[in-house]
């Protein structure tokens, strides 16, 4: 029997609408069948494997790795970065900037001190409900709003560095991005772990009428850790949303990603790049849902697997009967970088209107043998060559972040795994 | 001085034998061009000498400067002092030149090579936003000719197998690249191994000797004279065959797998 229960729900500190909120969730959690790998979401997942009894709920003690392991977006003294703030175990610890970017309007902290967090926390998540998501609503510790007034332009980049550092412990981080109509902000949320922690976060971005959102999640779990995260965002009006990630991290690491693009003119594009070495295995579910006219989504994930590693990569384009003009598109490639590795790709289309333009394209193989013959011949050593022509490819995401100060950053975390994988390999 | 040996080289590719025993001895500063006609091996003598994969060696060696290069990986051979400027210069998305260059064994530490490349760009006329490219990516066929000039200046070879230099190339382009290239046969002591099927590259880059290659070996050498016959008759002389191949012969023509996959049309 898991810990999980409609009691330790109730148990949780804190009181009000958040509470019931957790303990109705909670409810509906224990009616819940857990998945399993028969679903079509659920396939090649490791979900078989997954046993919620090994978990406690986090406690209150929760210590905060120093700013050296946060991959150079270190304080709002960092000139691309307004603000940061650390949440450990779901409990926030730190923050810096919060107090120069409420002079524009801008919120970052506690969603339970927004007026209308009530209402706002599960608007957009709700559309893409599932167990996971319903775990969270149950045992979420503090939910945490970054909220953007309709006209605000932020410049600088918000950080919300999570840290699950309990072995053995579950925590569930839950992220609220509003960016009003016309705002525009940047948000990076920066996952880490120590330790076998299972980590469930929940992300609800909702961007406002001809609002722009740049959205970058930087995934460097323990290797031990397993993570089911779920990413949801609704786009308005002409409103134009960048969603990427990074994930190097997890033994186990589950993302999925749901864009709605529910207004007319909106767009919103999916980014990743990933890395899976050893005998990690990562998973990613996308959904590009054009649910209005003249919308545009343009996908593109890009991984390498090593060692025995294992990715998975599913995606769905659905255009609906309303959503004429729309253009979809989808790629997913990726590189193997080892016999023992391996590397699953399933694009999928569903398409219920005439007057679109979409398309997806998928491709699992090695690194390119006359690519590495072309930099060899020039006196390039074959370990040095490969790590060019990998780092290389992931180039095109890295390139596409819509928060450049994590550019650098993600750039040596894929560059230290490459070397260490290839280390490994030598 | 540098010597490129070639000795008995036989080579065969998925049990084919395309390379039939080729002896072939290159002093530094020289110019030694191979002719052939199309599907005589020619590129796969390139590409077995640099150490491509997909080719069996079966006999014979490959020595520069004493050391066998055979068994060696592709980098040790340029290491060594080999450069192999191709005939279709891989694109290699992602990847800098400058980064390339830099990760190089033929480039000394600390080598300000960013500078090299420029002064190399500017002798053959290749425009410096092409430096800032990843390599041979949305290059033209030209550019990427003049490219790989470029680094042969900056990394600065004993040896350079060249094949089909002027592919791609026009006039004005050829007469930079090759111009760069006799240079550095004048003043570095360069060995140039030029790979091609036509003699008109030698209006600039004019060879000490020329070999005629077929049936996977060199059938005869001789002087630039020697390409002034090819032009004027052809390979029959050594192929045995009509220019027109005959369609009962039934042996179709070898084609290499890294080989210009339209040469046929050219012919």
């Amino acid at each position: 029997m898991h810990p999980f229960t409609t009691d330790a729900a109730r148990s949780l500190p804190g009181s009000g609408w958040l509470a019931e909120r957790r303990v109705a969730a909670a409810e509906r959690f224990a009616a819940a069948d857990p998945p399993t790998a028969a679903a079509e979401e659920w396939r090649y997942s490791a979900i078989a494997d997954f046993d919620l009894a090994a978990y406690q709920l986090a406690g209150p003690d929760a210590s905060f790795p120093p700013d050296g392991t946060w991959a150079g977006v270190d304080s709002a003294a960092n000139g691309a970065v307004a603000a940061v703030l650390d949440v450990a175990d779901g409990r926030i610890v730190a923050s810096t900037g919060l107090e120069e970017l409420s002079k524009q309007g801008v919120r970052v902290g506690p969603l339970v001190d927004s007026a209308d967090g009530a209402e706002l926390l599960g608007s957009v998540a709700d559309g893409a409900a599932d167990y996971f998501t319903v775990l969270n609503d149950a045992f979420v510790g503090c939910p945490i709003l970054v909220d953007v007034p309709a006209g605000v332009v932020v410049d600088g980049v918000i950080a919300v560095r999570h840290y699950a550092g309990a072995a053995g412990a579950a925590t569930f981080p839950r992220l609220v991005v509003r960016v009003g109509q016309d705002g525009s902000a940047k948000v990076l949320d920066m996952q880490r772990s120590a330790g076998s922690a299972l980590v469930v976060p929940v992300v609800e971005l909702d961007v406002g009428q001809a609002a722009r959102l740049g959205y970058v999640n930087l995934q460097q779990h323990d290797h031990r850790t397993w993570q089911i995260a779920a990413h949801t965002a609704r786009v308005e009006r002409d409103a134009a949303l960048v969603a990427a990630s990074v994930a190097l991290g997890g033994g186990y690491a589950r993302t999925r990603t749901d864009a709605r693009l529910v207004g007319r003119g909106a767009s919103g594009d999916l980014l990743s790049a990933y890395f899976g070495s050893g005998d990690q295995i990562l998973d990613f579910r996308t959904y590009q849902d054009h649910a209005a006219p003249d919308t545009t989504s343009n996908l593109l994930y890009k991984g390498a697997v090593g060692g025995s590693a294992r990715s998975v990569y599913t995606g769905l384009i659905r255009v609906r009967p309303n959503a004429r003009g729309t253009n979809a598109f989808q790629t997913n490639r990726n590189l193997k970088l080892s016999e023992d590795a391996w590397a699953e790709s399933v694009p999928n289309l569903e398409i219920e209107n005439n007057d679109v333009r979409c398309s997806h394209a998928s491709a699992v193989g090695p690194v390119d043998p006359d690519q590495v013959f072309y930099l060899e011949s020039r006196g390039v050593p074959t370990p040095a060559a490969e790590r060019l022509i990998v780092a290389g490819f992931f180039d095109e995401v890295i390139d596409g972040l819509p928060v450049r100060a994590v550019e650098e950053a993600a750039r040596e975390a894929l560059a230290l795994k490459l070397n260490q994988m290839l280390k490994a390999a030598a | 001085m540098s010597t490129l040996v070639i000795e008995g080289l036989r080579a065969s590719v998925a049990g084919r034998e395309i390379l039939a025993g080729v002896d072939l001895e290159v002093a530094a500063g020289e110019v030694h061009a191979v002719m052939g006609p199309n599907g005589s091996g020619k590129s796969t003598l390139a590409h077995v000498i640099a150490g491509r994969g997909g080719y069996d060696v079966l006999d014979g060696s490959v020595r520069l400067d004493g050391t066998e290069l055979l068994g060696m990986p592709a980098w040790r051979r340029a290491e060594a002092g080999l450069f192999l400027a191709m005939q279709y210069p891989t694109e290699v998305p992602g990847v800098s030149l400058l980064d390339m260059l830099t990760e190089s064994v033929c480039t000394p530490e600390g080598a300000a090579v960013a500078e090299q490349m420029r002064s190399e760009a500017g002798r053959i006329g290749l425009d410096e936003q092409f430096l800032q490219r990843p390599v041979n990516v949305d290059l033209s066929g030209g550019e990427r000719k003049r490219n790989e000039a470029l680094q042969l200046g900056v990394l600065k070879p004993a040896f350079a197998v060249i094949d089909e230099l002027d592919s791609g190339l026009d006039v004005d382009a050829l007469r930079l690249v090759a111009g760069r290239i006799e240079e550095a046969t004048e003043h570095d002591g360069l060995g140039v191994l030029a790979i091609t099927h036509y003699s008109r590259v030698f209006a600039h880059l004019r060879p000490d000797s020329v070999h005629v290659f077929a049936g996977g070996r060199i059938q005869e050498s001789g002087g630039s004279e020697l390409a002034d016959e090819l032009e004027a008759e052809g390979y029959e002389r050594w192929t045995g065959t009509a220019p027109q191949p005959d369609p009962d012969a039934g042996a179709t023509p070898f084609t290499d797998p890294f080989g210009d996959p339209f040469a046929d049309l050219l012919t």
